[in-house]
């Protein structure tokens, strides 16, 4: 977003206007113990040249901007076109922070509603919301949607969700509706869910790929939650539904996911240091007055002409207060505007691409480090763009050595569990030159020569 | 606007018919009326068990949202449906054609509780004075 600065002028009109003698006799309501009170500071002003060269020696200290990453955990660097920041700042697209006008919001409305088409496309679902705050809560509002939905109240979750997912499960739901499923050299095997199922069951919750990077057996997931009267949820990685079959689709008779959500970052936005996030929601139209989050829909005006409209509004919060299908009913209007602009230009062709990378590259790194020794593969099941090493001495250990290299190797898993202390889990997106894939298996040979 | 002899009513805007052993319920011409155009309505499943003031339902007009309210204790025995597909039926026919569900009731004499004709309609009339 641009930055507009004001003169000293400018500020003393402005304050002129609203009748107020100083800037600080505005900021009086905020109590006197918790404002500043000197200056902040800050040197200047400073002449463009001056302050270029003072925020990029500020900038070039970020460890992590010199390094090339190979951090994933539901976080990636993906190639983001020119075009999407050129595209996302239009005027167009600045409205106030709810469309309910949709007279003056036809920018965000429109990108809006083609958000929801290009999740439902590439979901395999009838309809998708216009997104939610990030792939964690909008996992959790599709298990308290399968709840109400269902009349059930547990939710059976495979264990190769993300930690950070199941936190926040645990977080809206109680203990005794919340069942983990231990996973099996890091998938999840349908038998164990079948153990953890039962009328009380309202919905299965995985994720494709799942955290270690490795994909699950959908259709049989899928099928066990319909024997037994419950929903699936599948919680996705939109990159990787370029190039495998979405989970919403039904294949030899068996039906697919009732709900699919997951975290759209990688579709355009950067990952910044973790966020912010993209959630995406999408579901049959059957489930759709119980879905949450804000929806827009097409219409026309008085004169026949085609428009937009947020629609089945008395779902939400502003009409349905306590009975509204969730407490979230806002959207994240910046980054689903950038997905939309990722996703049209690259067409399904270019995200295709973009997934065929991601597995040539991630496997080619893994292939490599196979020959370190002190490393191995820690699963054997198949994996889209990122992997699980398990290393010769301590992933803290290995991150730090790379690090001196210029390289961020990978997620220490060891901050997630004292048995995955050995554990690295490793993305390789397009972004990745061969030379840098390179380096990243020179600087964990290193890391390993100390262990050994 | 009618206000049907034949029909209990509630405070909440419901109505109550007791016709062979069960009861019909419904929501007034009045309540239809202040909600507008109705677009969906969410009834429970036959069997379910009701009580008596408590929600049973929502209905859901363009731009409001409201609670059903359970006249009686009972056990729901039949959802009308011909309102999956056509919800206006209650703005059309709130006493006929649009009830909502019916109801084995507990104690069949507890629709003598409700409100009459005469004491609905001065309610109504009451909140417009």
């Amino acid at each position: 977003m641009s930055y507009v600065g004001r003169t000293r002028e400018e500020e003393r009109r402005m304050l002129e206007k609203i009748g107020v003698p100083s800037f600080e006799a505005l900021l009086e309501a905020v109590p006197a113990g918790v404002r500043l009170k000197s200056g902040l500071g800050i040197e200047g002003p400073l002449s463009e040249i001056e302050l270029r060269r003072r925020f990029g020696a500020w900038a070039a200290a970020n460890e992590g901007a010199r390094c090339a990453s190979f951090l994933g955990a539901g976080c990636y660097d993906h190639y983001i076109p020119a075009a999407v920041n050129a595209l996302a700042q239009r005027s167009e697209f600045a409205t106030a922070y709810t469309p309910y006008q949709p007279e003056v919001a036809q920018g965000s409305l429109t990108a809006i509603f083609e958000f929801q088409s290009l999740i439902a496309e590439l979901t395999g679902m009838e309809v998708a919301n216009a997104s939610l705050y990030d792939g964690a809560t909008a996992t959790v509002e599709a298990a308290l949607l399968a709840r109400h939905s269902t009349g059930r109240s547990r939710v059976v979750v495979a264990g190769t969700l993300h930690p950070h997912y199941r936190e926040v499960l645990r977080t809206y739901l109680e203990d005794r509706a919340l069942s983990f499923v231990a996973d099996r050299g890091g998938q999840c095997a349908p038998e164990d869910v079948q153990l953890a199922l039962g009328p009380d069951v309202a919905c299965v919750v995985y994720s494709y790929p799942n955290f270690f990077g490795l994909l699950e057996s959908p259709h049989a997931l899928h099928r066990l939650a319909h024997d037994a009267g419950a929903l699936a949820v599948a919680v996705c990685d939109p990159i990787a539904l370029a190039l495998l079959e979405p989970p919403g689709a039904a294949r030899d008779g068996v039906t697919g996911a009732d709900l699919v959500v997951g975290e759209g970052q990688s579709l355009g936005n950067p990952p910044s240091f973790g966020g912010p996030a993209l959630g995406f929601f999408a579901c049959p139209e059957t489930l759709v007055r119980r879905m949450p989050g804000r929806l827009a829909a097409a219409t026309v005006d008085k004169a026949g002409r085609r428009g937009f409209v947020l629609t089945l509004q008395t779902r939400e919060q502003h009409i349905r207060r306590e009975k509204a299908t969730s407490n979230i009913c806002t959207n994240q209007g910046l980054l689903a505007l950038r997905a939309t602009i990722y996703m049209g230009l690259m067409g399904k062709q270019g995200m295709r691409e973009v997934a065929e990378l991601c597995v040539q590259k991630s496997h080619h790194a893994a292939e490599l480090a196979a020959r370190i020794p002190g490393y191995r593969r820690a699963h054997e099941g198949p994996f889209f763009r990122e992997f699980v090493l398990e290393c010769p001495r301590s992933a803290a250990d290995v991150v730090r050595t790379a690090r001196r290299r210029g390289i961020d190797p990978g997620v220490d898993l060891g901050q997630f569990s004292e048995a995955w202390r050995r554990w690295l889990l490793v993305a390789v997106t397009e972004q990745r030159s061969a030379e840098e894939i390179e380096r990243w298996a020179e600087a964990l040979r290193e890391a390993g020569e100390g262990a050994r | 606007m009618g206000f049907p002899e034949d029909v209990r009513y509630t405070s909440e805007h419901e109505w109550a018919r007791l016709s062979g052993g069960l009861v019909t319920i419904g929501i007034t011409s009045y309540a239809s009326e202040q909600l507008g155009d109705i677009v969906y309505l969410e009834l429970p499943e036959v069997g379910k068990k009701l009580e008596a003031t408590k929600p049973f339902g929502v209905v859901e007009a363009v731009k409001t949202v409201s609670d059903l309210f359970a006249p009686v204790d009972g056990e729901v025995a039949e959802v009308n449906p011909a309102l999956a597909d056509n919800p206006a039926l209650v703005n059309q026919q709130p006493f006929e054609g649009g009830w909502l569900i019916r109801v084995r009731p507990r104690n069949a004499a507890d629709i003598e509780r409700l409100l009459t004709s005469a004491a609905y309609q001065k309610l109504v009339e009451a909140q417009h004075a």
